[in-house]
């Protein structure tokens, strides 16, 4: 396969916490991304996913370069991004675009829809000035709004319309990616199915590669072809789609997708759950050796105190769909595959 | 409790709380938004009743009125009784509600961080609420209320009773509104959102200890939610609201097999699934909820459905009895077109729970 569009090794991003005395030194630092790998190829998806503090929106914005990557490398098209200078890096930025969360708090609520839209193409000057507007106009039209509403403000607008405006920005310096962190999880239901049905057009229609950013495996799965799998700022289980969610490796994947309640009381009575103890760990002080070990409902599988004290390595499982897990039981498990026929 | 008050003989016929025709209206700058329209439902003892909609269907609403919980003004409720214990709760006088709210009639809250009180401790706010209803104090109180963060499964509840909310993770301090809630054994628990702000692995595990909870005390709970899937494994009945009605009520295994009414069924299909071929357009509603300062003239629904016609943009359909089904299983629904929504969802909607993505618009 050729080069990917965006390729990220061993990222790290490190936050300092506290002071030693009023200028001194940080007291310590937080691992948000502790070494963190991953490929995104043109027009396609990949699914980040994981519960709150795990790093995955970290990572997105050390990938855009909102928060610069401590360690690392993150390439675009085989060019490196990290340690760009603003200027060097305004370029790429074209490239990749994103979209947030909250609908109501990522548009300037004092300006019009065709300002908002408008404004990247005055910064990056990609279109003449007399041409803007009919390009919003368009973009508009893009996500399925009103063209009419152009001069309206954001608070005239729903959660779900503001969201495709939030989209429609994104989608106005035409970039190869955008960078969806929880797109829909502030939405309802039935808008949220009309969002993800929008993103999938778009992708179609212009081409574009999704690195998408969200706690539900369920809307990942949606509408990405490859998932990662974050805990605690490491991925944990990286493969593509189908073999992720048919066959879950990594204990914590498979604890993550037997949490999700389904929609079918038939299914839920049957269904067996794995209900983890505990709460996940803070960042602050990870646990030793794999950091998912004092939450493992498999750690006894595994002889000695390995879990506990040495940590596992994301390592290439046999088989199809390119995955990679990071469990010492997983590793065991592949050991005995060929023995065993 | 020898001195319990509050506690009236059970009578195992008659349903717990019942609400009829609850109406609340919010006289605001743009007029009067109309966000609870006739709400009826009834809870039998030990039973868990899924109360499922979207923002501004009206759910949350109806759970603060029961509460007494709304702001007056701007709320007004505009009809209705909710009987509780044979009293209607809605024209008892603050200093009595005060008396039931907590103690035989609680509610947790969505967002543990806003509602505890980030000033006390929780052995504090735990001790405040046997203080209130039991008249008990001092070491037997904290021995009750280390009991019950014990109970919801918090390690170390002696010493966690001296922390403050911020010093727990959100698993934990929704734990401890758990155990306020349950603290002086309700009759009637009402859950709002209770796990959705928390993270799924999370919301597992308390979704597991309000079941085992239920099982123990017997407490009927009032589960208010947006999560389909969090209703499908939770409750015996379910009731849906839109628009600050209720559009369809019935048990929820037929429910969930087949909707009755076409917001239930959209609203289905619409849930991205972990079965079935991904990857496909998802089914989904078209529009968006009417704006309830200026609801349209017929159903509320209308302006959304496909089923639409003449007659449902003109009245509204009332709450009837649909199916064939007898006593508990009783399914009700608020559409003229059922007939129609059955006919089609044979033929075109296959069954929800695991192929919505092959529904084509």
């Amino acid at each position: 396969m050729s080069r990917p569009l965006l390729e990220v090794t061993d990222l790290h991003k490190h936050f300092p916490v506290g002071h030693k005395g009023i200028w001194g030194e940080p007291a310590g630092y937080l691992h948000a991304v502790d070494g963190v790998s991953f490929a995104v190829e043109r027009g396609q998806s990949l699914g980040l996913v994981g519960e709150s503090g795990c790093g995955k929106s970290t990572t997105a914005r050390a990938v855009v370069g909102l928060h610069p990557a401590t360690s690392g490398s993150i390439r675009y098209e085989g060019n490196e991004l990290v340690g760009l200078s603003r200027r060097r890096m305004l370029p790429y930025r074209r490239k990749m675009q994103m979209i947030f969360q909250d609908p109501y708090a990522s548009l300037d609520p004092r300006q019009t829809v065709g300002s908002i839209l408008t404004e990247p193409l005055r910064i990056h000057r990609t279109v003449k000035p007399r041409q803007r507007r009919l390009r919003a106009l368009a973009l508009l039209d893009a996500v399925g709004l009103n063209p009419r509403q152009v001069n309206r403000y954001p608070h005239e607008f729903s959660g779900g319309q503001r969201q495709r405006i939030g989209i429609a920005r994104a989608l106005a310096l035409e970039p190869d990616l955008i960078i969806c962190d929880e797109p829909v999880s502030a939405l309802d239901v039935s808008i949220q199915a009309q969002i993800l049905n929008l993103l999938a057009d778009l992708q179609e229609r212009f081409g574009l590669a999704y690195l998408f950013i969200a706690h539900d495996l369920a809307v990942v799965r949606h509408l990405c072809q490859r998932v990662a799998v974050m805990y605690l700022g490491r991925i944990v289980e990286i493969a593509d789609r189908d073999e992720l969610f048919e066959n879950p490796r990594h204990p914590y994947t498979k604890a993550l997708l037997s949490a999700i309640p389904v929609a079918d009381p038939v299914v839920e009575r049957a269904r067996r759950r794995i209900v983890l103890e505990g709460d996940v760990p803070s960042p602050f002080n990870p646990p030793s050796g794999c950091s998912f070990h004092p939450r493992c409902h498999l750690r006894g599988e595994v002889e000695g105190e390995r879990c506990s004290t040495e940590q596992p390595h994301l390592t290439a499982l046999a088989g199809a769909g390119r995955r990679e897990a990071s469990c010492h039981l997983v590793q065991l498990e592949e050991a005995r595959v060929p023995v065993g026929g | 409790m020898a001195d319990d008050q509050t506690t009236i003989a059970v009578h195992h016929t008659k349903p717990v709380l019942d609400v009829r025709n609850l109406g609340v209206r919010f006289d605001s700058h743009i007029g009067a938004v109309r966000a609870v329209r006739d709400v009826s439902f009834t809870l039998e003892p030990g039973e868990t009743l899924g109360i499922v909609g979207e923002s501004g269907s009206g759910k949350s609403v109806t759970s603060l009125a029961i509460m007494g919980l709304l702001p007056m003004p701007p709320a007004v409720v505009e009809s209705g009784e909710v009987l509780f214990d044979g009293r209607d709760l809605l024209t008892l006088p603050q200093r009595q509600m005060r008396k039931i709210r907590g103690g035989a009639l609680s509610m947790i809250f969505q967002d543990p961080m806003t509602s505890l009180n980030p000033l006390l401790t929780v052995g504090k706010q735990l001790g405040e609420v046997l203080a209130i209803h039991e008249g008990l104090r001092g070491r037997k109180a904290r021995a009750r209320c280390a009991a019950a963060l014990d109970n919801v499964g918090i390690p170390n509840p002696e010493q966690r009773l001296a922390a403050y909310p911020h010093e727990l993770s959100g698993g934990m301090r929704q734990r401890v509104m758990i155990a306020m809630g349950l603290l002086c054994n309700p009759k009637v628990l009402i859950a709002d959102e209770p796990t959705t702000a928390l993270d799924v692995t999370i919301q597992a595990q308390i979704l597991e200890l309000m079941q085992r909870l239920q099982a123990e005390h017997g407490t009927a709970i009032v589960l208010i939610t947006h999560d389909l899937g969090v209703v499908a494994g939770m409750v015996d009945r379910v009731q849906v609201m839109y628009a600050g009605r209720v559009v369809e009520k019935a048990p929820a295994d037929p429910l969930f097999a087949q909707p009755m009414h076409p917001y239930t069924r959209g609203l289905l299909a619409s849930i991205p699934t972990l079965e079935g071929s991904p990857g496909k357009r998802l089914f989904s509603i078209d529009g968006q909820p009417p704006d309830l300062a200026d609801l349209p003239p017929g159903c509320s629904f209308a302006p959304r459905c496909t089923l639409a016609n003449e007659r449902c943009r003109e009245s509204e359909p009332p709450l009837e009895l649909a199916g064939e089904g007898q006593g508990v299983h009783r399914r009700y629904s608020a559409c003229f077109e059922l007939d129609r929504l059955l006919l089609d969802s044979r033929a075109s909607l296959p069954a929800p729970t695991n192929s919505a993505e092959e529904v084509q618009r």
